[in-house]
């Protein structure tokens, strides 16, 4: 069996090692090649993806989609069978010179605020990522422009087709928000040395506004930020939010990444008149992924915990902590030619999921507040060929409410099935 | 192509539309549905069709969480009804209600205050609210919302009548409809008459002050998230800051309040878990013979109902929907309507076994939550029930046991 890696992404645009931090900018100028090595980190994922060239023209293009069906229902009561259509993406990228790149993706999204009753109203293309990066050294890039925050793995690392399973992992999309791009600017590096990977990233961007307390979730909802339609031309609180992550990867032990986002999040000012206290959110990400060598097993996990400065008389079941993470563990069983597919592979994997969208206790009462869910999700996955995946998964979920209620439409009992296609093209 | 392969990818597509066809037709991949008699947010039985759309949209409007931008505020309790009322029952302590204001019958002097419920919570910017210095005040845990629109239903006859009975009780029970003074926009209910001062009997409520469910609901959206209705279009803030510009139209339009008023009415009653047991029957026998009944009504008769599945029906709210003194212990100083500030309404016990469900395990009882065992409730009577407590205190432990486990039965 050959080597399998296991969200693969096999298309791989970054290979001069020796060269830079950034890509070789004549890697655009054609169809994708397949990735050899192991040489690349998280943040390498923008990139990170097929691009295909044309003709003369100076821009390479790419995308990828996602669609499924499922048949979901909780505590008895499901919708029925649903067909959907999640994501459309289309990317575009140029090698302005040899040093200085451009990347822009605009995307179709059903429920781009991770918020479910948002999805009923249909969906939204917007532009999620549109930046130049320019390179001084191989340790010192900037990057400016729409940026994709590096909080964690997965909102850098978010392409449907890398994945085994048609939902994206819970805390990830609902804690955390993700795709959670913003306006702003930074730099980054990275350096390869033998076998060790070492990279960072430092950003400040526009971030978070009052929403994340105030929505119709009910909940501290860090997501709710994403609807609104002023965020990229005006920051709510006027202060940035700062985000940075240290990576260090090894190609034979699999790579930890450690990220750090926070700032100011609510309107305090207005018109120089000083309305609320400045009230921070904090972000502390730990990522962690790996491929065993004996098995090719792959594991990916991120976990977060997340701090909110709540004001006083507030509702408790706005939290001030939240927690919660993800592990997907995949393992390819039989990789090879498969109904004439040269590169097909066949996948077993598990993800495992918890969310605490409210830690601690109850102020009245002293005892704990509840609001959780846990998930489990066996899958089975084919790959034609690495860019494209067909994915039937089954969810097993439970959830309570704030007081530890299991009764009710939308808590208690959850159970799913999907089968999706996610590809590029 | 080696068949090896043939046949594993034959597999994988078998197992997906096997998959998809038996998850169309089997439920045994999907979760079971809520058992009745453990959850108490279904309907009542024999909706019609309209019925039970309405009551849907009842349903996703009692959950639907507000914020600012839909009215929340700027004082509140809690930003959905569901907030309060988890799973349809009863409240946790960590969303209970400070009621203040009123001291007697001739009404509540406060309401130029904010009275007559504070806002525990507040937006962000805006001055928490205060109770006003001198203001008596109460702290209530919000009842279980199931069965309320049978006990709508319940004839203002028949608690009259049950009011009447009292009248030799030889414990000294001596409870009393609390009459109280109704909005003349609420909707009569069939066949309520109002009393020669124009008050009528009411009955939801830890005090038995609130007419009926339109009421209750109109009161629960302005008092508890601060949002105007038709049927209390001025939002409490603006007593207290007569410079905040008032709502220009309702918070919450007629549609989506009249089908929460139909949701509530139309909830299923709690029912009974293991009536057939041995000590659920010798409990229930002790219940009776001890006097507790006398105020818990074991059954009533509703009436008639606009809705045909609440009418004529006989029920097990175990409450006689009147209000008794219930001894200086729980005289808070604080009331509404007629009742005096040590009265108060007979709570429905049923759904009580249900409580651990909503309360994280835990109990809290009483019309404030003071009460952390049935045990500790039942000693907290005092009042008219002080002859009941007292029966309860003498029993055996076996006894008292057996009464304890018909009540978690309920």
């Amino acid at each position: 069996m050959k080597r399998y890696y296991c969200f693969p992404v096999l298309i791989v645009l970054l290979t001069s090692l020796s060269a830079g931090a950034q890509i070789d900018s004549s890697l655009l100028n054609g169809m994708a090649k397949t990735d050899t090595t192991r040489k690349k980190l998280s943040m390498d994922a923008i990139y990170d993806r097929p691009f295909l060239k044309m003709g003369k023209l100076p821009v390479a293009i790419g995308g990828y989609m996602e669609a499924n069906w499922q048949y979901v229902g909780t505590s008895g009561i499901s919708i029925g069978n649903q067909f959907q259509f999640r994501r459309f993406s289309l990317f575009a990228a140029s090698s302005i010179s040899n040093r200085i790149k451009f990347l822009s993706e605009i995307e179709y999204e059903d429920d781009p605020a991770g918020d479910p009753d948002e999805a009923t109203e249909g969906g939204k293309f917007e532009v999620e990522y549109a930046a130049i990066d320019i390179e001084l050294h191989p340790l010192l890039n900037l990057r400016g422009g729409m940026i994709v925050n590096p909080i964690g793995s997965f909102n850098e690392n978010h392409d449907g087709p890398k994945w085994e399973f048609t939902d994206r992992p819970i805390a990830m999309t609902q804690m955390l928000p993700d795709t959670w791009s913003n306006p702003g600017f930074g730099a980054y590096g990275k350096e390869y040395s033998g076998h060790w990977m070492y990279g960072y990233e430092f950003y400040l961007s526009g971030g978070f506004n009052d929403s994340i307390i105030d929505n119709t979730q009910g909940r501290t909802f860090l997501p709710a930020t994403k609807a609104s339609t002023t965020r990229f031309t005006k920051s709510a609180s006027g202060e940035p939010l700062y985000t940075a992550k240290i990576s260090l990867g090894n190609d034979r032990i699999g790579e930890l990444g450690l990220s750090y986002m926070g700032g100011v999040y609510n309107t305090w000012q207005i018109e120089g008149a000083t309305v609320d206290d400045k009230r921070r959110v904090n972000v502390f990400d730990a990522d962690f992924n790996t491929i065993l060598p004996w098995t090719h097993t792959n594991i990916v996990t991120e976990w977060a915990y997340i701090a909110i400065d709540i004001p006083p008389n507030y509702p408790q079941s706005y939290g001030n902590r939240q927690f919660g993470g993800f592990i997907d563990v995949v393992q390819p069983v039989i990789s090879g030619r498969m109904l004439g597919w040269q590169h097909a592979t066949l996948n077993l994997a598990l993800r495992g999921e918890y969310v605490d969208w409210n830690v601690g206790n109850f102020a009245a009462t002293g005892t704990p507040m509840y609001n959780d869910l846990w998930s489990v999700m066996p899958a089975v996955s084919f790959r034609p060929t690495p860019q494209t995946v067909l994915r039937l998964n089954y969810r097993i979920q439970n959830q309570r409410d704030i007081t530890g209620s299991t009764i009710g439409a939308t808590i208690g009992q959850t159970r799913g099935i999907s089968f999706g296609v996610s590809t590029y093209f | 192509m080696s068949k090896r392969y043939l046949i594993i990818s034959g597999l994988f597509v078998l197992t997906l539309a096997i998959t998809i066809g038996s998850v169309s037709s089997c439920k045994k991949l999907m979760p079971d549905m809520i058992d009745p008699n453990f959850g108490v947010c279904g309907p009542v039985d024999d909706l019609t069709n309209s019925q039970t759309i309405l009551f849907s949209r009842g349903n996703d409007q009692f959950f639907a969480i507000r914020d600012a931008a839909t009215g929340l505020g700027p004082y509140f309790v809690s930003n959905s009804c569901g907030g309060c009322h988890s799973s349809d029952n009863r409240g946790h302590p960590f969303t209970i209600l400070t009621r203040f204001g009123q001291t007697d019958s001739t009404g509540n002097k406060f309401l130029g205050q904010g009275g007559p419920q504070l806002g525990s919570s507040n937006l962000p910017g805006y001055t928490p609210e205060q109770i006003p210095a001198g203001a008596a005040s109460s702290k209530f845990i919000a009842p279980i919302t199931a069965g309320l629109g049978f006990l709508e239903a319940v004839p203002d006859t028949e608690i009259i009548n049950m009011a009447r009975r009292n009248a030799n009780n030889p414990d000294g029970v001596r409870g009393h409809p609390n009459y109280s003074a109704v909005p003349s926009n609420i909707p009569p209910l069939y066949g309520s008459v109002p009393r020669a001062d124009g008050k009528y009997i009411c009955r939801f409520g830890r005090k038995a002050s609130t007419y009926s469910l339109v009421q209750q609901v109109a009161a629960a959206y302005n008092h508890d998230m601060g949002i105007t209705s038709d049927y209390m279009p001025i939002n409490p803030y603006n007593y207290l800051d007569q410079t905040a510009p008032p709502a220009s139209s309702p918070e919450v339009n007629n549609d989506d309040f009249n089908s929460v008023v139909f949701y509530v009415t139309c909830l299923q009653t709690p029912n009974q878990r293991n009536a057939d047991d041995p000590t659920v029957k010798r409990g229930n026998a002790l219940f009776v013979q001890i006097g507790c009944e006398t105020c818990h009504k074991q059954t009533l008769k509703t009436g008639y109902s606009p809705i045909a599945a609440l009418s004529n029906q006989t029920i097990s709210p175990f409450t006689d929907l009147l209000v008794h003194d219930m001894g200086q212990a729980l005289d808070d100083g604080y009331t509404e309507g007629d009742a005096k500030t040590s009265e108060w309404r007979t709570t429905p016990l049923w759904g009580l076994g249900l409580a651990r469900n909503v309360q994280g395990g835990n109990i809290y009882l009483m019309h404030d939550g003071r009460a952390h065992s049935i045990q500790e409730a039942i000693k907290l009577h005092g009042g008219e029930a002080a002859a009941s407590s007292a029966r309860f205190s003498k029993l055996s432990t076996q006894e008292q046991n057996a009464v304890i486990t018909f009540l978690n039965s309920l």
